[in-house]
């Protein structure tokens, strides 16, 4: 028996070993992982003359936010910044309703269509974006025209959140509707004998039980909108009103020739989703989860 | 639209009110209508534009030209083929090299190695940026007067090309999207090994199994929903990569992938419905891991 426990200790100091070094050899890359965007954010403090002048490695004369000042001053970073909100924040309420809905359908109610329904929403979700990038264009110009305004959807607001919308609500459908499952059916069976119509069914009864799942999918989608860039490039004309990840790609153009001051549009820009990532990790995590690894 | 007759309740015994039959009918029919429109018309218009010439301007300017489109791409287009050859080389190195790092990465995080929660979240950071943030990112590493450069003494008068570079862009390349990849499938494994019954290891461990043993013998065959979820978003991903490569070179002529071409020639001057054929080649890859991908999800539902 003792020497049962000897090999036990044994096989265990082994293990320890053997987790010191994998631990070392992670973190070791890990340094290696987050060094690009450390390197962004010290870039984005020095001025240009500085790496010009000095060399790259060289200590910095200045460390400052100026070029931080600037590129809300020059580049209107500010602007393009409420550009993403304005799209963003209406795009992420309009997917989860609409994803609410057909969940609501597909798991409280039996109809025959609704493996069909939830199987052309998932489908669609994985669809290449790109079959679809000519006939939009053109749709939302067809409308546009055919309402008196051109601008109705093409470069506007507007259609920039529709096809947001269309694009994330199979995710959130097949999301929303796989969670609702675990939602007993007997709080269903018993609102309906309370004489609760439909509406208030959704409204008063599921929708409240949805709220962890709501709130898990609400970070990723903002995540997602919030980075999507072609979109814009397709549907806006106008720089002004585009987004702060589509205007990067312009910018970066331009200020080719002064990078600390776009590693500062570069960050401001990344900041809210990292933000959002940190403070509602647990969100974000458990939306992913819910998605993808449904077994 | 379905009509009301269709709709028929099992669970209660009363049928449902005019009220609750047309509220039913908005729920489904608002959000089915939007996806129709938005996704389902667009992508077939799109198949049958891939049979026609069009500059993209007037719509009465479009000619019917059969499998022309077609014909061109396969037998006249050798930047077709490279962009087969590099998105099959995506593919190969995703499946071969990150998405298994991802997964191992999983597996030493979920085990509670040291450090494991801040690990997770730094392996994690890269998949919260876009892809344009990523692209100005690794831009300060290799461009004249990056990090890079500055590691092997060049300063910005005396640069090395590294994205023109042909004998590594690809590796350059493969290496910037593994970065987000590998975070990425770290975080969906990590997921479902929070479900695998830690009973399981622990017998294993007490009967003397080896990490690697366990890892082979219990973890992957439990995991194997996962598994199969995860090589088809590898794929998937690879196939339509470009997002990345366009933020770095803005053309596909220096390493060309189906989707760069389908937006080339879908976006700015010179539009032709090459582009819609290059878009239906990329769908029709992309079918089969669709499939599997609502086989396995829907396996319940479907029987």
């Amino acid at each position: 028996m003792s020497t049962g426990i000897v090999q036990d200790a044994k096989y265990l100091n082994k293990q320890k070993r053997k987790d010191r070094f994998i631990s070392l050899f992670i973190g070791v890359f890990a340094v290696v992982w987050i060094f690009p965007i450390l390197w962004t954010v010290w870039t984005s403090l020095r001025p240009y003359n500085d790496i010009i002048s000095n060399g790259i490695f060289s200590w910095p004369r200045h460390i400052n936010l100026n070029n931080y000042a600037n590129a809300i001053k020059e580049m209107h970073i500010g602007t393009y910044l409420i550009n993403s909100l304005i799209v963003t924040i209406p795009a992420v309420i309009l997917t989860l309703f609409f994803g609410s809905l057909i969940a609501f359908v597909v798991t409280r109610y039996k109809f025959k269509f609704n493996l069909w329904l939830l199987l052309l929403f998932t489908a669609g979700n994985m669809l290449p974006i790109v079959l679809t990038y000519i006939p939009v264009f053109w749709m939302f110009l067809w409308i546009g025209d055919l309402l008196g305004n051109r601008n109705l959807l093409y470069n506007n607001y507007g259609g920039l959140i529709l096809v947001h919308v269309g694009f994330q609500v199979g995710f959130a459908t097949f999301v929303l509707s796989s969670y609702m499952k675990t939602i007993p059916k007997e709080i269903s069976e018993s609102a309906t004998i309370d004489g609760a119509n439909v509406f208030r069914h959704y409204w008063n009864i599921i929708l409240p039980l949805l709220r962890p799942a709501l709130a898990a999918l609400s970070v990723l989608m903002s995540t997602w909108i919030y980075n999507e860039f072609f979109w814009a490039l397709v549907l806006m004309s106008d720089d002004s009103k585009r987004p702060i990840t589509s205007a990067l790609r312009r910018l970066q153009g331009q200020y080719v020739t002064d990078f600390n001051l776009l590693a500062a549009g570069a960050i401001i820009a990344a900041s809210p989703t990292v933000i959002l990532f940190f403070v509602l990790r647990k969100q974000f995590i458990s939306g992913l989860t819910l998605g993808s690894t449904k077994g | 639209m379905k009509s009301a007759t269709t709709i028929k309740k099992n669970r209660s015994r009363r049928s449902l009110s005019a009220t609750d039959r047309f509220t039913l009918s908005a729920f489904i029919g608002i959000p089915t209508l939007l996806q129709i429109i938005l996704l389902w018309i667009p992508a077939l218009v799109t198949i049958v534009l891939s049979f026609t010439y069009w500059n993209g301007i007037n719509i009465s300017d479009i000619r019917w030209a059969g499998i022309q489109n077609y014909k061109n791409i396969f037998f006249n287009n050798p930047i077709f083929y490279q962009a087969l050859k590099n998105n099959g080389t995506w593919l190969a190195f995703f499946i071969l090299i990150a998405t298994p790092l991802g997964v191992l990465l999983a597996y030493q995080i979920d085990r509670g190695i040291k450090g494991h929660a801040i690990y997770e979240s730094i392996y994690y950071l890269p998949v919260v940026l876009s892809l344009a943030v990523i692209g100005i990112i690794w831009n300060f590493m290799f461009q004249p007067g990056g990090f890079v450069q500055g590691l092997m003494g060049r300063d910005i008068g005396h640069a090395l090309s590294i994205w023109g570079n042909p004998h590594i862009n690809t590796w350059v390349i493969l290496g910037v999207a593994s970065w987000r990849h590998i975070g990425y499938v770290m975080l969906l494994y990590l997921s479902g090994l929070k479900s695998v019954d830690p009973a399981l290891k622990e017998a294993a461990a007490i009967d003397g199994a080896t990490e690697w043993q366990i890892f082979r013998k219990i973890i992957l065959p439990t995991m194997q929903p996962v598994n199969i979820i995860i090589l088809v978003i590898t794929l998937i991903e690879s196939l339509r990569a470009f997002d990345l490569v366009y933020i770095i070179y803005g053309s596909p002529t220096v390493f060309p992938l189906l989707n760069l071409l389908v937006f080339q020639n879908f976006a700015g001057q010179g539009i032709s419905m090459k582009g819609a054929a290059y878009a239906v080649i990329l769908l029709l890859l992309c079918i089969i891991p669709i499939i599997t991908y609502l086989r396995v999800v829907f396996k319940e539902d479907l029987k």
